[in-house]
């Protein structure tokens, strides 16, 4: 359970979040929807733990956990994930080391048994093929040279690597083809964890004719400001944000 | 910005231990004609050799300090002996050694290193080579890797048609003190269209209070042939200031290619003072990949003198300044023939008010038509309090060479390692990581024992410093 109340976020002095309030149970999946500049990504590196972005005022709670007092990698290590919108590339970082360690890491954490080079490599293997993913990316660095659909399959993998409880997808779907989009949503499906918690925020619905959430909230102005189903996100396609009070 | 700063070279640096001296023949300290001739005799060498140490000696009394580069104004000659020789005769195997100096060779891994893939090893052991072993296969394929007073005694011809000749005493100070007190260092010769597959390795150490190393290395590699030449090297921890002084001079012939690797740690008290040169000719390829992570000050410009047409050059090199180093390194490319190639990579990295320092020469003569060369220099800092200089110097006097050079200075982007802490990783493992990854392009040229190590090393580095 992901409980989010009051919460206010500035960066370089300027306000962005206003007071979210919202709660996510467990095992659901969401949609966090909203124009350019609302705070939906500011929301999301707040969560995850970036620097220079200054709480002002609220809290968040994780599963009882106080997801603010955590360090970024506690967090990663307690289950939650963010998947970027536009993944940093790490030049002479191996994607097969940084997958490896990563995922020893959270297993540490966990108390559960690290792998070895050769179980780690069965291990991505099998998830690189359901996302039609060439063997020799574990050569190449981290997002180095990586396309947008390239950038956005890595992202998912380590998803699905690092089996987390929370997992909140910022924008999966930009610089990214439709038949991309259907087979990294597809294995997201398939391969997390059936309790793992779902969120994408997007600002295009092009999404959720893909995936279908349990409910979309909506961010405006550093605020949630609307939740409602399917029928929400209709309206927003038809008529656009600013249909939204 | 206070942190607590752990001072990992008295702390926690793993070779930082010292066996009992065992010395048959030491100097006394400091440096005359008397001690040269001293040296010359106890290693009963010929006259030739004993009369180029002592022209030596009058040139290193001449010559000034350099008057660029690091502050050596630690050294004192007065303080340093300059000739210990631990035993008497060559061992052939491992087992023959003394037990101190096995020890000593267990502890920095050697006996691993050799079992896996070397072709052959001459270690040095306080200025005196005293374990060689030359496998048949070099024998067979008519290579000599001796030590280096072996070859003055055994190949006087060839060793005289070479020694001194790149490098002659007259080049700088260190090369004429090396030049008069020399000991040790290897000789290797592969004769014609011979191409050796396996890395031949050195190892050395100081390991004596206030004590000179001075090795003296020289490779010819004649035509067609090809060679990999490694040396890594580990030092205890002193307090007075202990000076390094070595020559390497290489003769690449034409279509010879040479790779000589460098992986230094000395402890960091040590002066490392090296001068390094090769000579590539006709379609020649003579690769320098160094790797300075140790030592109190290190100057060190390994050099190409591209001689014949098309001949090619190439120095990559890393360097990493702690608290209280400077790495004074670089490359120097000099094109005095056409068609020549030339590329520079310096990746250094500085930290806790560490200083690194890229100082390299392209040297373009008239004639030289057709020239290409490219100079990389990246550098990263890793906090406030250090620093990275860059002072390249391009002498170009033909109208069609090509130039290109890139110098870069960062810091670690808070978006990668943010991207890494995200993932669960601590974040000065993240940032040894990306400082690897930093370095990669030069590491990945390494031997993959060294590369290990290095990248081992680096990831300590980066954890001594959290407070």
């Amino acid at each position: 359970m992901l409980r989010i109340e009051g919460l206010t976020a500035e960066i370089d002095g300027k306000q962005i979040l206003q007071g979210i309030d919202l709660e996510i149970p467990d095992g659901e999946l969401h949609a966090i929807m909203g124009p350019n500049g609302s705070g939906k990504s500011t929301l999301s590196y707040v969560l995850s733990g970036r620097d220079g972005y200054e709480i002002t005022g609220g809290s968040v709670t994780f599963n009882g956990l106080d997801l603010l007092a955590m360090e970024p990698e506690q967090r990663a290590a307690s289950g939650l994930f963010l998947a970027f919108q536009y993944p940093v590339e790490l030049p002479g970082v191996g994607n097969a080391n940084f997958l490896r360690t990563a995922l020893n890491a959270v297993r540490r954490h966990r108390g559960e048994p690290e792998v070895d080079a050769m179980q780690f490599l069965k291990l991505a293997r099998a998830r690189m093929k359901v996302l039609n993913m060439p063997d020799d990316m574990l050569k190449r660095n981290v997002n180095v040279g990586f396309s947008g659909g390239e950038k956005k399959k890595l992202e998912a993998l380590q998803a699905v690597l690092l089996t987390p409880r929370f997992a909140l997808f910022d924008e999966i779907d930009t610089g990214v083809d439709v038949d991309a989009l259907k087979i990294i949503t597809r294995f997201l499906k398939k391969h997390l964890p059936k309790e793992t918690t779902l969120v994408f925020i997007t600002h295009s619905t092009r999404l959720l004719s893909i995936i279908k959430p349990q409910e979309v909230l909506v961010i405006k102005d550093g605020r949630l400001v609307k939740t409602g189903t399917g029928a929400l996100a209709k309206k927003i396609e038809e008529k656009g944000f600013e249909s939204i009070k | 910005m206070a942190s607590k700063k752990k001072n990992l070279a008295f702390n926690d640096y793993q070779y930082g231990f010292s066996m009992p001296e065992h010395s048959v023949h030491k100097t006394a300290s400091g440096l005359s004609r008397a001690v040269v001739e001293e040296i010359s005799q106890v290693k009963k060498e010929a006259p030739w050799m004993r009369d180029f140490r002592l022209r030596s000696f009058a040139i290193f009394e001449k010559k000034p300090m350099p008057s660029f580069g690091a502050d050596l104004s630690g050294i004192n000659f007065a303080d340093i002996t300059y000739y210990l020789k631990a035993t008497d005769t060559q061992s052939q195997t491992w087992e023959d050694l003394p037990k101190e100096i096995k020890e000593t060779y267990d502890r920095i891994g050697v006996p691993e290193a050799e079992k896996k893939f070397l072709a052959g090893v001459s270690a040095q052991y306080e200025s005196e080579v005293v374990y060689e072993s030359i496998n048949r296969e070099l024998d067979r394929l008519g290579v000599i890797f001796c030590d280096m007073d072996t070859a003055v005694k055994k190949y006087p011809e060839l060793v005289k048609e070479y020694f001194g000749k790149l490098i002659p005493p007259q080049d700088n100070k260190f090369a004429a003190l090396n030049s008069a007190v020399w000991s040790g260092g290897s000789f290797v010769y592969i004769p014609k269209g011979v191409k050796v597959a396996l890395p031949l390795q050195a190892y050395f150490r100081i390991n004596s209070e206030a004590f000179g190393q001075f090795e003296r290395t020289l490779i010819i590699a004649d035509e067609g042939s090809s060679v990999h030449y490694s040396e890594g090297c580990t030092a205890p921890v002193y307090r007075r200031a202990s000076l390094h002084s070595a020559v390497v001079e290489i003769f690449v012939k034409k279509n010879a290619h040479v790779r000589y690797t460098t992986v230094q740690n000395w402890s960091k008290n040590i002066y490392n003072l090296v001068t390094k040169r090769a000579r590539a000719e006709e379609n020649a390829v003579m690769e320098w990949i160094d790797c300075n992570l140790g030592s109190h000050v290190t100057m060190k410009y390994p050099a190409v003198y591209l001689a014949g047409r098309g001949a090619r050059g190439e120095v990559l090199s890393i360097a990493y300044a702690g608290a209280g180093q400077h790495q004074d390194a670089g490359a120097k490319m000099v094109h005095l023939a056409s068609d020549t190639t030339s590329r520079v990579i310096s990746k250094s990295i500085s930290k806790d008010g560490g200083i690194t320092s890229y100082r390299g020469l392209v040297h373009v003569a008239s004639g030289a038509k057709n020239a290409r060369a490219s100079v990389v220099c990246d550098a990263l800092l890793l906090d406030d309090i250090s620093r990275s200089d860059t002072y390249p110097t391009m002498n170009i006097k033909e109208e069609s060479a090509e130039l290109t050079h890139e110098a870069t200075v960062e810091k670690i982007g808070e978006e990668k390692l943010f991207y890494l802490q995200s993932r669960g990783i601590k974040k000065e493992d993240a940032e040894g990581m990306l400082v690897n990854g930093f370095i990669d392009p030069v590491a990945k040229e390494i031997p993959l024992e060294y590369s290990i190590e290095l990248s081992r090393l680096i990831s300590m580095e980066m954890k001594g410093s959290i407070g």
